[in-house]
């Protein structure tokens, strides 16, 4: 069941060769623009045909290179929202929604009531798109999808066409909205604030390959390689060394610490998790990594502060940056001796 | 001052111009959805190629193809009883082929212009193709292809050196205004010409008008 993609194709300078499974209801598909998201999207709705592979969508087979089945995009029942929308600028609001149904039927308008009512679109049925505001196209394009009750529903970078203030709300609208479509969703984003509030599983892509899969949180909490911790904002990464069987040593900061197993010398990188690490007064350890710290530069943010530090015994070193809310910050004294404290919790070991 | 010229030629005119419509915009439709790009190449080039060409050398080819000795123009006399050389449908015919490039061009421009994901979204919608040209391309591309069709009737109310010498210069039969105006200054009455000019004048000023009209009016009009 769910979403099987096993795709390759080469255009120009660029291969796109994906595989996954969509193993969750919720499926974020995350990376940088031009990493081949938005290609593997269009794949998967058949507006671009694959060189070889295969696609699966609940067990049917929308595409196989090999059988030489490629469904039309209008025999494929995928909602497609597209990144601007792609409302028709002569259609109005009604006729935008309605488009795809066949005769106006006495249930069509039923239907087609039942769907303005629920995307709260009551009012703006006789306007035309040049006329709504970006929430309320985003609302239109998503009601025409979703009309004809497609079986998965294909965001493609919902929000970057909305102004910045509008975002956060528009987020909780569009997410709760979609509590009422009961089928899989897969949101394309180069946002990883919108994948871990929305998607249960996800899939990184970098540079046309699926790098990692998997639960949304197992894959924030272990990101397992270098440029997958890049991708979802991780700021301390540095270089990792072995120095003896037990202990380790992160070269960019010059922290170097002894673990109490015998480590497999098989991590490149580690990377430090903002939410595990505290700053204060105290040199005392609680089995976690204590080290002395210099304040480098101090950013005040509206709700917490930035605090961009550096280990005393290593100047030459480089500066971690952590978040502090502001609570946390007026107890840290300045003036005396400082100490960051880095839990087992915040070491990620990369490769 | 005779005025068969000015109603022969609004009747070629307009005729002309509904075969150059339809042609042109299917034609423009055929030539966009060719994937291979040599193909596409070619026929553009075929459709476009009247556009360059001296109307002398267009009537040159039309009366190879429908002269009465030739092929074509004898099947048509022999089983069909038509002839079309120095008849009044021979002026519509150059005036056809004349307009057909200016008809086609514009009607490329104007799909082209259309933003792709509205098609693509028309057919995750899950409409099919031709419901998607007559609802979605075509009203999108009205403005330019409406534009399109009044240049194409102001070029065929213009044809003059095809028209002459496929359709010949009969008075009251494919005397169009061009040829008109030609004869008469050729036998000296300017004055006559002049009624002429007038006219071609006062017609091509509306069309201006019509064209810029269509050509500017938005697809929707803000209440």
């Amino acid at each position: 069941m769910g979403l099987e993609v096993d795709i390759r194709k080469k255009v120009k300078g660029f291969t796109l060769d994906v595989n996954f499974k969509n193993e969750g209801l919720h499926l974020g598909i995350f990376g940088a623009s031009g990493s081949g998201k938005s290609m593997t999207l269009k794949c998967i709705a058949g507006i671009i045909e694959p060189d070889e592979g295969r696609i699966l969508l609940n067990d049917k087979v929308l595409f196989d290179s090999e059988m030489k089945i490629n469904i039309k995009p209008q025999k494929r029942n995928i909602g497609y929202l597209f990144q601007n929308y792609a409302l028709f600028p002569h259609l109005n609001v009604e006729e935008n929604i309605e488009i795809s149904l066949n005769r106006k039927k006495e249930d069509m308008k039923l239907k087609l009531d039942e769907i303005i009512e629920l995307f709260k679109l009551e009012g703006l049925e006789k306007k035309y798109p040049r006329q709504l505001s970006g929430g309320q196209q985003q609302r239109v394009a998503l009601a025409r999808a979703i009309i004809k009750n497609p079986d998965i529903l294909i965001l493609d970078e919902p929000f970057s066409a909305l102004d910045f203030h509008l975002k956060e709300k528009l987020e909780v609208e569009l997410f709760e909205l979609l509590k009422t479509y009961n089928k899989e969703v897969i949101l394309v984003t180069h946002n990883r604030e919108e994948v871990y509030k929305f998607c249960d599983y996800m899939t990184v892509i970098d540079e046309g390959k699926v790098v990692l899969e998997g639960n949304t949180k197992e894959v924030f909490n272990n990101p397992k390689y270098y440029n997958v911790s890049k991708l979802l904002g991780y700021d301390n990464i540095s270089e990792l060394q072995y120095l003896a069987n037990d202990t380790i040593k992160a070269a960019k900061w010059g922290i170097s610490a002894k673990m109490g197993a015998k480590l497999e010398n098989e991590f490149s990188f580690i990377a430090l998790k903002d939410n595990a690490m505290v700053i204060n007064n105290s040199p005392l350890s609680n089995g976690d990594i204590v080290v002395e710290i210099i304040i480098a530069d101090i950013i005040e943010s509206i709700n917490h502060f930035d605090l961009l530090v550096k280990n005393v015994s290593y100047s030459q070193g480089e500066v971690i940056s952590l978040k502090v809310d502001k609570k946390s910050f007026e107890k840290i004294n300045l003036k005396e001796n400082l100490f960051l404290h880095i839990g087992n919790e915040a070491l990620i070991y990369l490769k | 001052m005779e005025i068969s010229p000015i109603f022969i030629s609004l009747k070629t005119a307009c005729v002309a111009t509904i075969f150059t419509f339809i042609f042109g915009v299917f034609a423009a439709k055929l030539v966009m959805n060719i994937k291979s790009e040599r193909i596409k190449a070619v026929l553009d080039t075929v459709f476009t190629i009247p556009l360059v060409l001296p109307p002398t050398v267009i009537g040159f080819l039309l009366l190879l193809i429908f002269g009465v000795r030739r092929p074509i123009g004898r099947f048509l006399l022999e089983f069909m009883g038509v002839r079309i050389v120095f008849s009044w449908q021979a002026t519509v015919i150059a005036a056809f082929v004349i307009a057909f490039p200016l008809m086609y061009r514009t009607a490329i421009g104007a799909f082209e212009q259309i933003d792709e994901n509205l098609i693509m979204a028309a057919r995750t919608l899950g409409m099919p193709e031709t419901k998607i040209f007559f609802k979605i391309i075509l009203p999108l591309a009205s403005p330019g292809i409406l534009g399109g069709a009044i240049l194409s009737f102001a070029r065929a109310l213009g044809e003059f050196g095809a028209t002459a010498m496929i359709a010949g210069n009969i008075e009251n039969k494919t005397r169009t205004l061009p040829l008109a105006i030609y004869s008469e200054v050729a036998a000296g009455n300017m004055k006559q010409a002049a009624y002429y000019v007038i006219v071609v004048l006062a017609i091509s000023f509306v069309v201006i008008l019509l064209m810029n009209y269509f050509g500017r009016k938005p697809i929707v009009k803000d209440k």
